[in-house]
């Protein structure tokens, strides 16, 4: 192939061949079509799936890049198409999500000159974009997706946009491919500093109520295996923020539960507790921390972190450990004392004892007529053995799938955490499926965020795509209606949903339906979506008006928590 | 609260399309009011300079330049208060050449003040004056009553008394591959 030129199309489906990738999500359009027929003659080697909006295409590409640990590919034509992405690529920045997105672009010749579907999407992206680039020349196209691949699954992980330019499409150009596997003003990986390994030795050797809390950057790093020894050997109780979640067995003796607003009460309230809290892979999000000034301000703290930006950027840090906590995990382990810290973990169980009995007990087994969101979710975990790929929307339902779903696996759960994208979940799950064919994924799905990108259904029912989509159907947006009747005396503004008849939905879109409405026939309704080997809606009626506890209120400490 | 101060902000970069944008879109997010930019090849062949300056806090300033830093194309960026950089920007005063020769007090002006005439014609002559940001002020404050056609001033362009060491952070990449 060396000497034979090919199109700039035609280098485009080379590269993404050479850089292994098998499936990519899109929708087509004018500015991408050259593309778009050379998907069509590589069809055997390169399957593109149709979405029905780009944004589902772009959530679909999350969903796939979370639960395979792979890059996910998104496809777009130019103008709106390549708008429609904007909010799934703001998503992937903020969740540290590997995605390449490809749009199309209106020719070189008129750019500038607000022709057909023409927009800056250069311009755009780019406060949401880790790197992007506009390509005007097939010549570039190897090198740029070379390097593009490369940013988007190198450190921090991240989206990458690349804009390619209609002529650029058609021109020929020679092909010759070579990975990227540097760039010299890039610095993915900081060499981690032995001092600061030291430091963070003695201060867990001597702590006496040390807290670990991890994040993704865990999941991300591949550290999983790492990070479990390191909280065997230390014996040191660890908390999970949202996106942690699944990296340790929910079973792990020294798995204490959440942190955050609507966290589990012991771990905020031991946040300012502690005398040293490990924070691993996690940034200190607004919704983890509480009021910042408050925050564990009477312990030290010890920062994993691989992106040096996020060290000191909302909480001031004692020692900053910079680097791969793959790495820096296993030189902290080798160091530290074996040891156990039975008391102080005492002390999360009396907690957990209080939340149990004043949240937990009447969220799982309620006395109440409706059904509940937990009781449905410890359904699923019942059929599901706990070993299911979760992935869920944004709200009460997110809350509640996250406080009381099992997880044996890592990359289990997926959500948009930083960015609270209404509408992830139902493309995102489809994408975590074909990321993880052998896996369950179920998808907890609200009313509200289920409507947002309810079209997806079409691209689940064309590839008989086997996922689970669980509505919790509260005929209300809950976590606003939650917030109207604590914050603004109950005036439900805008927030109750006359909805309509989800099962003849799906079913109009030929996929199984079925709807839950009294506790009788919950779990047989779970189990038999579980069971089923197609895709399955299944519809839970909850309660209208229940509230997601504990809660941190917003900008309150974390040891303000309330349980009712 | 912490105060906020003058600070520069020096950017080495790879010469790309768009990178400025990247750049001030970092203040821009923050509501930063930028005071001025500027931006030049440095004294490295295809590195550039970028030279901000901002009114911020420290620890304002620590953040921003480590999301600056953050940035692919980006090769290391620094910030300095006024009394670790040495730094000159420039002005030009466009005037009625008639009004040199009705008011002879500008010239005197324009001797006193260090400053340059660059150009001089029929109807126009423009003076240049590089300094502080006080000595373009006080040239601009003593010119302005004889009248003003134009007047521009540049943004501060710098250097730092400590080494920067980019050449080095080339190499060392340059050796590891």
């Amino acid at each position: 192939m060396k000497n034979k030129k090919i199109s700039g199309a035609e280098a485009v489906i080379h590269c993404l061949l050479n850089e292994g990738v098998d499936l990519v999500w899109g929708y087509p359009g004018g500015a991408i079509m050259p593309v778009y027929d050379e998907f069509y003659k590589f069809q055997d080697k390169l399957k593109h799936v149709l979405a029905r909006h780009e944004q589902g295409a772009i959530h679909a590409a999350q969903g796939y890049a979370r639960s395979s640990g792979r890059v996910g590919v998104a496809i777009a034509t130019s103008g709106p198409g390549a708008t429609n992405l904007v909010t799934g690529i703001a998503d992937a920045q903020i969740d540290s999500t590997p995605v390449v997105c490809i749009t199309g672009q209106v020719p070189s010749h008129l750019l500038g000159s607000d022709a057909f579907q023409e927009t800056d999407i250069i311009g755009i992206s780019m406060p949401v974009t880790k790197w992007n680039y506009q390509i005007t020349r097939a010549s570039e196209i190897p090198e740029i997706f070379a390097k593009a691949f490369y940013i988007a699954k190198s450190g921090r992980p991240g989206p990458v946009l690349i804009d390619i330019t209609k002529d650029a499409q058609f021109e020929l150009c020679k092909y010759a491919y070579k990975k990227c596997d540097g760039i010299r003003s890039y610095f993915p990986y900081p060499v981690i500093n032995n001092d600061s390994i030291d430091s963070a030795v003695a201060l867990i050797n001597k702590a006496k109520k040390p807290f670990i809390v991890w994040g993704q950057g865990v999941i991300l790093g591949k550290a999983e295996e790492e990070f479990k020894d390191f909280v065997e050997k230390s014996g040191i109780p660890a908390a999970w923020t949202i996106l942690g979640l699944s990296a340790l067995p929910t079973s792990h003796e020294l798995n204490v539960g959440m942190v955050g607003m609507h966290g589990n009460y012991g771990p905020n309230i031991l946040t300012n507790k502690c005398d040293l809290l490990i924070a691993i892979g996690m940034r200190f999000d607004d919704r983890v921390t509480g009021d910042p000034s408050t925050y564990a301000s009477q312990a030290k703290i010890i920062h994993l972190e691989i992106d040096p930006a996020e060290v000191d950027k909302n909480i001031k840090v004692d020692v900053p450990v910079i680097g791969n906590c793959k790495e820096s995990l296993k030189m902290i382990t080798d160091k530290i004392d074996k040891r156990s810290h039975k008391k102080w973990i005492s002390k999360f169980d009396d907690l957990m004892k209080i939340e149990f009995d004043k949240v937990i007990k009447s969220d799982l087994s309620p006395n109440k007529k409706g059904l509940t969101m937990g009781e449905s979710i410890i359904a699923i975990n019942d059929y599901t053995k706990g070993d299911a790929i979760i992935v869920t929307d944004v709200g009460q339902h997110q809350m509640v799938a996250c406080r009381y779903a099992n997880f044996i696996r890592s990359k289990s759960n997926i959500t948009s955490g930083g960015l609270g994208t209404m509408g992830f979940a139902l493309p995102a799950a489809m994408g975590a499926k074909m990321g993880a064919m052998d896996r369950e994924v179920v998808a907890v799905i609200g009313d509200g965020g289920y409507q947002m990108t309810i079209q997806e259904l079409g691209t689940i029912f064309q590839l008989q795509i086997p996922v689970k989509i669980v509505i919790l159907n509260n005929d209300f947006l809950g976590m606003v209606r939650q917030w109207q009747q604590l914050f603004f005396d109950k005036r439900y503004a805008s927030t109750e949903m006359i909805n309509p008849d989800f099962v003849a939905i799906a079913k109009g879109y030929y996929i199984d339906s079925d709807r839950v409405e009294k506790r009788k026939d919950l779990k047989s309704a779970v189990k038999k979506m579980i069971n089923s080997k197609k895709p399955y809606v299944l519809e839970i009626c909850v309660e209208k008006e229940d509230n997601v506890f504990p809660m941190i209120p917003s900008g309150a400490s974390v040891s303000d928590i309330r349980l009712n | 609260m912490e105060k906020r101060k003058n600070f520069t902000v020096s950017v080495y970069t790879e010469n790309n399309v768009g990178l400025l944008h990247r750049i001030s879109a970092i203040f821009l997010k923050r509501h930063i009011n930028i005071e001025s930019f500027t931006t030049s090849e440095s004294e490295i062949k295809n590195v550039y300079r970028f030279i901000i300056v901002v009114k911020m806090t420290k620890s304002g300033i620590e953040r921003v330049i480590k999301q600056i830093e953050k940035q692919v194309e980006v090769i290391k960026a620094f910030y300095h208060r006024d009394d670790e950089t040495i730094f000159q920007e420039s002005a030009l005063y466009k005037m009625k050449s008639s009004s040199l020769f009705e008011e002879r007090h500008i010239q005197n002006i324009i001797k006193d003040s260090n400053a340059r005439i660059v150009t001089v014609n029929p109807e126009f002559f423009v003076i240049e004056k590089t300094g502080f940001r006080d000595d373009t002020e006080k040239l601009y404050k003593d010119l302005a009553p004889f009248g003003l056609l134009q007047f521009t001033r540049s943004g501060r362009i710098a250097v730092s008394k400590e080494k920067m060491g980019i050449s080095e952070i080339l190499n060392t990449f340059k050796n590891q591959n």
